[in-house]
């Protein structure tokens, strides 16, 4: 599902030029559910953007899903996000102003599928989550925990191949966390969802079926 | 229509937040609407005149001076010339077979404004006993017509309206001569800004014996070429006739194009600091947005509809604010009447004039201001890197 060979990341700082990825090579399989860990500043969620085609590496060759994606240009790429990538982020990036099945169905509106099925379809990814009941009720309306299991939702309404998530339980209590989790495990196992998420927390971490582990832009270790 | 539906959700979103910028929308809605209602204050300024200067003329009447003069003050034209001209080729005729000329005589007489209580330059025109075949939108609204022969007044609606004591009754002195205002006429043109009087009798109290001007009307207006060209060859005249539609506009052109002028230059420089407020609020907005975007960006969302969406919103607050300039503009101005120095060294009275035509560039003129303000922001939005955005929390 996802293969990177070499890939280095320049960033510039003022005239600096800073090597943030020093030539990772990972692969990870389809219907796998990794878990990328490491201190800050390591360039995870660098690796993370490269995967889901937010960014394109300095060098290096990034295949996810069958394509190349360092040769795509950035609006191929924004057509390509949209087929096979679902993101969940660490702050939601819920719309305000949209009422939750709104918010889900976003992703549908880059397809030609009819507005009666876009609410169906967003209706089922909320029930998916758990949410159902929760449809026409806005963000500021809903818990943390509620919010970022909206934006799963949103992340699977056109059911991609590959979840990329950045630090999805951040911003969350515990309890709340293992709730999403929980849920991101279930997407994984009994849906088939290959799933990239990076984390801090080592017991999110237990989730998933293997780690992966980053330390200043090199790849250290890789256990289950 | 995926980019359409991309766009609505991405307009809503715009909306949805633009409670939490009302300061900043108001400087696109205020600088705008400053910038249109001084626009059509201007336009309408210059409208208003040359409409009533226009009004003035008709298709079917000429003017007579004398050669080389182009304004009745410089112009002399003497009582036998005006027989001969009132026998001219084409000249229409009343009921009776008379010639429907006026031979007319100007003074300029000072009479305070109303309004500033200052001497203005007021126009008399004595005029021929035809006039009212000649000019027959000329209506007598109060009192009554003057009397051939005596010393009597009738005052135009707009003369009226601006200078003092000349009411019916008044008595004015022209020329150590008492003068009885008899009535008032409209016109719709700029003989409202004029004093009438008969021709002989006003000739009479300034001592004169020549006319000014002979305006003729003619049975076809084409016949005023034939009438030019037997009046200008004619070895016992030395005279110029002009149609008075073109008279008319060539004395309102040079005002016009100075208001023209001023309303260009005014505008362009409000327009460029609009622009710039424009400009400012737009970045506002798409900084206050940024996150939101770059979602819908990673999500896939296409940079058009990004585009149009901050272009929309920019020309949208636009339009709002020039709908309000306009609105002031027109209910302050519309109507409002003034008085200038117009043809003759004498005060033109006018109204301003808010046409939709007018109301419909400015609006242009501020759609044009939100776009020039909204590009840049909206390319920042939808060019700012990814990743950047994203982080921002
Ligand atoms: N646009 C950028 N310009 C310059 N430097 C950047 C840019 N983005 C990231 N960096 C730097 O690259 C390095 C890796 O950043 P990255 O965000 O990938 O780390 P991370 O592992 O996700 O950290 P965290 O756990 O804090 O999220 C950091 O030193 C960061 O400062
Ligand atoms: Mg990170």
């Amino acid at each position: 599902m996802v293969r990177l060979a070499g890939v280095k990341k320049n960033y510039q700082r003022g005239r600096q030029t800073v090597e943030v990825l020093h030539g990772i090579d990972l692969d990870i399989a389809s219907g796998e559910f990794v878990a990328l860990m490491g201190p800050s500043g390591s360039g995870k969620t660098t690796l993370l953007n490269l995967i889901g085609g937010l960014d394109t590496p300095t060098a290096g060759t990034i295949e996810v899903a069958g394509r190349r994606l360092e040769r795509l240009t950035s609006a191929a790429l924004a057509g390509w996000r949209a087929a096979n990538i679902g993101f969940v982020f660490q702050f939601y990036n819920l719309l305000p102003v949209l009422p939750a099945w709104r918010n889900v169905e976003l992703p549908l509106l880059l397809t030609s599928l009819s507005a009666a099925t876009r609410r169906r379809n967003a209706l089922i990814a909320l029930e998916l989550v758990g949410l159902a009941a929760r449809a026409e009720h806005r963000p500021r309306e809903l818990s943390g925990g509620e919010e970022q299991r909206v934006a799963i939702a949103r992340a699977l309404v056109s059911d991609p191949k590959l979840l990329v998530c950045d630090e999805p339980t951040g911003d969350l209590d515990r309890h709340t966390a293992e709730e999403v989790l929980g849920l991101l495990q279930t997407l994984n196992r009994e849906h088939g969802k290959t799933i990239v998420m990076v984390t801090h927390d080592p017991k999110a971490a237990d989730y998933a079926g293997r780690r992966v582990m980053l330390d200043k832009g090199t790849l250290v270790a890789a256990g289950a | 229509m995926p980019a359409l539906n991309q766009l609505v959700s991405l307009c809503w979103l715009g909306l949805g937040t633009l409670g939490s910028r009302l300061a900043s929308a108001l400087v696109i809605v205020v600088g705008i609407a400053g910038v249109v209602g001084v626009l059509v204050a201007l336009l309408a300024m210059g409208a208003g005149f040359e409409a009533t200067l226009v009004a003035t003329g008709a298709p079917d009447q000429a003017i007579v001076l004398r050669g080389g003069a182009n304004a009745e003050l410089s112009s002399s034209i003497d009582r036998q010339d005006v027989t001969v001209i009132s026998a001219g080729p084409g000249i229409a005729r009343d009921e009776r077979g008379r010639p429907i000329v006026s031979a007319e005589v100007v003074v300029v007489v000072n009479i305070p404004k109303k309004a500033t209580g200052t001497d203005a330059n007021v126009e008399i025109r004595g005029v021929g006993p035809e006039v009212y075949a000649l000019r027959p939108n000329v209506r007598i609204t109060s009192g009554r017509a003057f009397t051939p022969g005596r010393h009597e007044l009738l005052v135009g609606r707009g003369a009226a309206g601006q200078f003092a004591g000349l009411a019916t009754g008044a008595t004015l002195t022209l020329n150590q001569e008492p003068w009885t205002v008899v009535g008032t006429f409209e016109s719709g043109d700029a003989h409202e800004s004029e004093i009438w009087a008969d021709a002989e009798a006003l000739q009479s109290t300034y001592r004169r014996n020549a006319f000014q001007s002979v305006t003729v009307r003619l049975e076809r207006p084409e016949l005023i070429t034939p009438l030019e060209a037997a009046l200008t060859t004619d070895p016992r005249l030395h005279v110029d006739v002009t149609p008075t539609l073109e008279y008319y506009a060539t004395q309102s052109e040079r005002l016009r194009k100075l208001i023209d002028f001023l309303a260009t230059t005014v505008a362009v420089i409000m327009a460029i600091g609009a622009t710039f407020g424009a400009l400012n609020t737009m970045y506002a907005a798409v900084a206050a947005r940024a996150r939101e975007v770059a979602m819908l960006r990673a999500i896939g969302f296409a940079s058009g509809p990004i585009v149009v969406s901050v272009m929309l919103e920019a020309m949208l607050l636009a339009l709002l604010g020039g709908a309000i300039g306009a609105g002031l503009a027109w209910a302050i101005f519309d109507r409002y009447t003034v008085s200038t120095l117009g043809a003759n060294f004498s005060q033109v009275v006018f109204a301003f004039q808010v046409s939709p035509g007018l109301v419909a560039r400015a609006l242009g003129l501020a759609l044009l201001i939100g776009l020039a303000g909204g590009l840049l922001p909206a390319l920042r939005a939808a060019r700012a890197p990814l990743t950047d955005a994203l982080r921002a929390s």
